[in-house]
């Protein structure tokens, strides 16, 4: 008997606190403590990575320096580049228990956000900041839902991005890297015949995603590769069929073990002169010559080079890391300020070094950006440079067409039946609820 | 008298009180919810639910990646449980013969069940890994290395029977489990029958082909059933070692997808109706079965 009565008072202690603890996230919901609510900003993000998460401190360090009335919150969550965090975004938008602001892709990826009526337009915040002159026209034109700006984008990757190794170049007699999807295609046919390397490296599933954007936009040019995201889009046309015969005959050059891989270990493969091209975005950089634990301390030039990939030069195909205005959000008066912050100048220079990307504002500083970074910089800014949106990373294909067509993509590595691929392709846009 | 007649079943009924209201909001709540908006048309987030007459269970036929999701799962239920229940009885067996330092050899199988399917996958995931031999890892430079280059093979990537392989990991971590409930049972099996078969000149493998496996019936239905549904549903194995790839597509990992990346919620409870019903099919009968059994004994 004595040994119950200290048991009973735990429980009656656990459930005290217990009680406290709902009651305190009780009051934390409360979220209509007036709308211009400056004390605090939750900012929610998938920033927890080498780079990102340095990105984001850096910019959390300056938005306290010039609001030092507002406690910053950081709300990262790791994993998946993303997706757990979009798994638990998406409940607290259920639960209208929304953060003050979070990280999207720019571009279709908000649009289940957008229909749901869970995030803001920031036409005004845009028009009060003089924001719609310091962003490229073409970025807006294509982050516009019905002409509507939904978020800030803050940092610009590039999909369209060839890696190579120009020692396995040289073995296989390849002068430089190729300029069009046919050069391409001869090339890997060289490599495959003269070396013993890999001719394209892929990884899991998602990379072949990845490869068949930049065969599109490599094959389709930017305006017939933009009108396919159009609503009512022909995906069943001859230009498209041609293309996804390049695609089945590049796929034909990729390693066999590719879904026990993913990007990481693909693009590896270029470096440790395994392979001789990888197409993937530009993240590779910071991941080919960072140190380690978190890169592979590799020199640009002597271990790998980079291109435009084939087809592609003079496009920009972009991606965007953007903030948004979630409607209810708790302090919206931090919001704004955090969306402030982001679309700055010395916010996105302080940021986008770190996480190896450029500015998506055209007035950044150029000279913060060395190595690959200039070129992308350079590039971003041309006067000239057409832009095309990453459909794979989130800027125009809605959530159902990404995963639709992921799924033809997964089946057409199964079955390597082009007929059934355009298929899947074509129902995936008539289904894509846009 | 009355008072006394209360006293005997309301503290038993307080007792499991909190458990029954937890399992029926929690468990038969959450089935009831779930059945609604698989019978709903909520397709997206901002539909309203509705009712469309199941019309999403047939639909879902002809969705691409269905009918592979069925065929993965169903091979690979065949393989593990087949695998992991001859495997099991297989080592039962031995031990049964009285091994040496049995009792270690009992914890070494038993062992991997402790690992839980997402630490093992990442393992398995090298082991299992295709590469050709001059890239090779895993088994594939094991067989190299060992001058057996002709076993090497893609595993779980291949097309067909990757699931096959598939199953290999789940084998190695339940076969232990299947060898713990064999064991018991033929330790259950009373010496004097099996002195009785052998006095009558049943060599050994006779005794246990008719004097003892007959008897352990209830033990194959119960580790068959434990197996079954554990397949059916499995989840997490799949996650660790492909990830959500079309090659080793599985109804769990479609309801995932469905849910979290196409925003179709009506279509991810769907399939876990599916799901739902595939394991009834396998458990009622032997939940009818048991309670029968026991009322007769």
């Amino acid at each position: 008997m004595r040994v119950r009565v200290p048991r009973r008072r735990w429980t009656v202690f656990a459930a005290v606190a217990m009680t406290g603890a709902l009651a305190m996230s009780g009051c934390g919901g409360d979220g209509d403590k007036g709308s211009n609510d400056k004390s605090e900003v939750e900012v929610f993000s998938w920033w927890t990575g080498p780079g990102e998460a340095d990105g984001l401190a850096a910019l959390q360090a300056d938005f306290e320096k010039k609001n030092p009335g507002t406690k910053f919150v950081n709300a990262a969550i790791a994993g998946g580049s993303g997706t757990q965090a979009q798994a638990v975004l998406a409940s607290r938008l259920q639960n209208r228990k929304p953060p003050d602001s979070f990280q999207g892709h720019a571009g279709a990826e908000l649009l289940d956000y957008i229909k749901a009526g869970q995030i803001e337009p920031l036409d005004d915040f845009y028009d009060k900041n003089n924001l719609k002159s310091v962003y490229p026209q073409q970025l807006l034109d294509q982050i516009s839902y019905k002409g509507h700006i939904y978020s800030v984008p803050v940092d610009i990757h590039r999909s369209n991005v060839l890696w190579y190794n120009p020692d396995i170049l040289k073995d296989a007699g390849v002068s430089g890297p190729p300029k069009s999807i046919a050069e391409f295609i001869t090339a890997l046919k060289a490599v495959k015949d003269k070396t013993k390397k890999v001719p394209l490296s892929l990884g899991a599933q998602w990379t072949a995603d990845h490869l068949l954007e930049n065969v599109l936009l490599g094959d389709l040019g930017t305006d017939g590769y933009n009108a396919l995201w159009k609503p009512g889009a022909d995906w069943g046309s001859p230009a498209v069929t041609k293309a996804l015969g390049d695609y089945a005959e590049i796929m034909k050059y990729t390693t066999l073990e590719a879904a026990s891989t993913d990007w990481q270990g693909a693009a590896k493969a270029v470096v440790d002169d395994k392979a001789a091209f990888n197409i993937m975005g530009d993240w590779a950089y910071g991941y080919f010559t960072g140190t380690a634990p978190n890169g592979l301390g590799k020199k640009l030039d002597t271990d790998f080079k980079y291109a435009p990939s084939p087809g592609t030069d003079g496009t920009y195909m972009w991606l965007s890391d953007s903030f948004t205005l979630p409607k209810g959000a708790p302090h919206r008066g931090g919001a704004e300020a955090w969306l402030k912050e982001v679309s700055s100048k010395e916010g996105q220079d302080l940021f986008n070094p770190k996480k190896g990307s450029v500015p998506a504002r055209k007035d950044a500083d150029k000279s913060l950006y060395k190595g690959y970074l200039q070129y992308a910089f350079e590039q971003w800014n041309k006067p000239d440079i057409k832009l095309a949106g990453s459909f794979w990373h989130g800027v125009n294909a809605s959530k159902k067409q990404h995963t639709d067509i992921d799924t033809a993509v997964g089946l057409f590595l199964q079955n390597k039946d082009v007929g059934k691929l355009q298929q899947g392709l074509v129902s995936a846009a008539k289904n894509s609820g846009q | 008298m009355k008072f006394r007649r209360i006293r005997k079943w309301l503290p038993g009924l307080l007792l499991v009180s909190p458990s029954i209201v937890a399992i029926g909001l929690f468990v038969y709540g959450l089935i009831f919810w779930n059945t609604r908006v698989a019978l709903s048309g909520k397709h997206d987030e901002v539909t309203e639910y509705g009712f469309d007459k199941g019309k999403n269970f047939v639909d879902l036929w002809d969705q691409p990646s269905w009918p592979g999701a069925v065929k993965h799962a169903l091979l690979f239920t065949a393989v593990f449980v087949l695998g992991a229940l001859l495997l099991g009885a297989f080592l039962a067996f031995l031990m049964d013969k009285g091994i040496r330092g049995e009792a270690s050899f009992r914890v070494i199988y038993l062992f991997p069940m402790a690992v839980s399917f997402i630490a093992s996958g990442v393992v398995w995931r090298w082991l299992m890994n295709p590469a050709p031999p001059q890239r090779a890892v895993g088994f594939n430079q094991l067989f190299d290395k060992l001058h057996l280059g002709g076993l090497g093979n893609s595993w779980w990537q291949d097309p067909d029977w990757g699931m096959a392989a598939m199953a290999l990991p789940a084998i190695w971590q339940m076969s232990g489990y299947v060898m713990a409930l064999y064991l018991a049972g033929f330790r259950s099996v009373p010496e004097d029958l099996r002195e009785a078969a052998r006095v009558d000149g049943a060599s050994e493998w006779k005794v246990y082909r008719y004097v003892v496996f007959p008897q352990l019936r209830p033990v194959t239905l119960s580790a068959l059933i434990i197996l079954g549904h554990i397949s059916l549903k499995v989840f997490d194995l799949i996650m660790a070692i492909a990830g959500k790839q079309i090659i080793t597509y599985v109804p769990a990992v479609a309801t995932y997808v469905e849910i979290f990346d196409r925003h179709d919620p009506a279509n991810g409870a769907t399939i876990a109706t599916y799901m739902l019903v595939a394991v009834a099919v396998l458990v009622i009968p032997y939940l009818v079965w048991s309670v029968r059994s026991e009322r007769t004994r």
